[in-house]
């Protein structure tokens, strides 16, 4: 494992893991404690579109996934707002349509699509320099509004209502979170794939909502939990020669269920 | 001698506001004014809108007619001088949260954002807390709390946005009758200065604690009185089981309406 730091893309392919585990760390850590699982995972597949999208145009899909992937969130965030009632059913709409078109927009672009496959399961050994980049911007918009906003975000997210009664924009800064959900989970896409994004957004958090009750340290080992799992599996699979993204979410959720077994073990 | 006759100033007025949900009338042309200090008990069946008139005053429901006005302001502007504590079973309880966190929620909004916890606003929580004797459990996640530990957490961060006014949802609902008892002493300490409006099912403390009853049932039957007239015990019939079963306390009852209901009370207090 050593000796392939030596290549650039493994060099890469570790800054990658990082820089995304900061993001689903603290992303994470909202959607698990708001209950926005299905909403995410919804945002994910509707990314899908975007990609096509930026076939069909010419330009990086990122771009296009980073896109679609704020449209859809804007999108399902109002309806989980404006209705209470079946809102997963038309998020679960939302979905499958911008994984559609996505597919359509793929039919209607010519040529040969190579890394598609990337964008489904991930290839966190294929991550250029330049991503990279993107990457560390998006971490910093992230770390930076959960600072700022780090108390108004914990009261909506604990007691909507009274957040509202003492004057808290909720709506605004609801739509926020779910706009920061958009931007991690396009990171997170480049990892492990946006079929198994869900599992790293909200595994890590699920283990540290076992062991602690502060949201800041549910964060702090949410992020570090995912950092690890994240180079174990990429060791696991460089070794085993098997696909990285699948490697890691099953080190994470190896990790999860024996975590919770632990937990149940030590509670008696 | 009504309420009205001590010249206070009206801290709340609603005037014929009716509300519904999905259509279905929960509320009908309620009129209500609510003076400086006042400590109003408001009972009533469930269903009877109680919950629903508090959501209106507090901006949470729009009124399908009607209005209300906070301190002669609008419900958004006004209800910055209102302290909230919401029914405790609405609530999440794996959520990763400190008491303290939750005390600190009353600093939020009603003022700039971005600003860092000043040594006041400090001094404000801890306040707080040490009128519900709470402090001790400042840094506990609020999971951990027993149910009647969380109610006095609610009632803290209710007291740190500085209210002027306390809306409060049956704040003694699952709570053992000691910390009850303690809860209502210490809003009847918190009264000499702040307005209470209290729902609530538990007839003796309303009795005992409040200054005026009010009795709602989809229309608001309220005289700024404390005994319960004939048409609020009527309205009241319909009220549920453990009510009627706890007795109606012999002295909020009107004399007349006393000997209607005398013979169908169980477990009778003379107190």
């Amino acid at each position: 494992m050593i000796e392939a730091l030596q290549y650039g893309f493994m060099r890469n392919a570790l800054a990658a893991g990082i820089l995304v585990s900061i993001a689903t760390g603290i992303i994470g850590t909202y959607i698990v404690t708001n209950r926005i699982v299905f909403l995410s995972g919804g945002i994910a597949h509707a990314a899908y579109g975007g990609i096509g999208l930026g076939y069909l145009l010419g330009i990086n899909p990122t771009f296009g996934a980073i896109a679609f992937a704020l449209a859809s969130a804007m999108g399902m965030g109002l309806v989980h707002r404006r209705t209470k009632e079946r809102s997963d059913t038309i998020i679960g709409i939302m979905w499958a349509i911008g994984m559609a078109l996505g597919i359509i927009f793929l039919d209607l672009s010519p040529g040969y699509k190579a890394d598609l496959m990337s964008y489904l399961f991930g290839s966190i050994l294929a991550v250029p320099t330049s991503d990279l980049f993107i990457m560390l911007v998006l971490n910093a918009i992230i770390v930076t509004l959960v600072f700022l906003f780090y108390r108004p975000l914990q009261a909506i997210s604990f007691d909507e209502t009274f957040a509202t009664v003492v004057s808290v924009p909720v709506d605004q800064l609801y739509l926020m979170l779910i706009g920061m959900v958009a931007l991690t989970v396009v990171m997170t896409m480049r990892i492990v794939g946006l079929i198994m994004v869900i599992a790293l957004l909200t595994i890590p958090p699920a283990i540290a909502g076992l062991y602690v009750r502060d949201m800041k340290r549910m964060m702090l080992v949410s992020v570090l939990l995912s950092i690890a799992f994240t180079i174990i599996g990429l060791a696991l699979s460089y070794t085993l020669n098997l696909t990285s993204g699948a490697t890691i979410i099953l080190v994470a959720g190896f990790s999860y269920f024996l975590s919770y077994a632990l937990k149940s073990l030590t509670r008696k | 001698m009504t309420v009205e006759d001590l010249a206070a100033q009206p801290v709340i007025e609603i005037s014929d506001v009716s509300a519904s949900y999905n259509g279905y009338p929960v509320l009908e042309d309620i009129n209500l004014t609510v003076y400086d200090t006042d400590f109003i008990g408001l009972i009533g069946p469930n269903g009877g809108g109680k919950t629903t008139l508090l959501k209106v005053i507090l901006g949470l429901l729009k009124p399908t007619r009607g209005s209300v006005r906070i301190m002669g302001k609008t419900v958004e502007d006004g209800r910055c001088s209102v302290g909230y504590v919401p029914q405790v079973v609405e609530m999440d309880r794996e959520f990763p949260i400190r008491v303290w966190e939750v005390v600190q929620m009353g600093l939020l909004g009603c003022r700039k954002p971005f600003q860092r916890i000043s040594k006041t606003e400090r001094e404000i929580i801890r306040h707080a807390l040490t009128q519900v004797d709470m402090l001790e459990l400042e840094q506990r996640a609020i999971g951990e709390l027993s149910v009647g530990q969380r109610q006095r957490v609610y009632i803290a961060r209710a007291l740190a946005t500085s209210p002027s006014i306390l809306l409060l949802d049956e704040p003694t609902a699952s709570v053992d009758p000691q910390i009850a008892t303690s809860i209502y002493d210490m809003l009847a300490r918190l009264n000499e200065t702040v307005t209470i409006i209290m729902v609530s099912h538990d007839m003796n403390a309303v009795s005992a604690y409040v200054k005026t009853i009010g009795c709602l049932n989809t229309t608001l039957h309220y005289h700024g009185t404390k005994e319960i007239t004939e048409e609020m015990a009527q309205a009241m019939y319909e009220c549920p089981v453990d009510l009627i079963a706890h007795g109606l306390p012999h002295r909020v009852l009107s004399p007349h309406t006393h000997t209607h209901t005398h013979d169908h009370i169980g477990d009778h207090h003379h107190d």
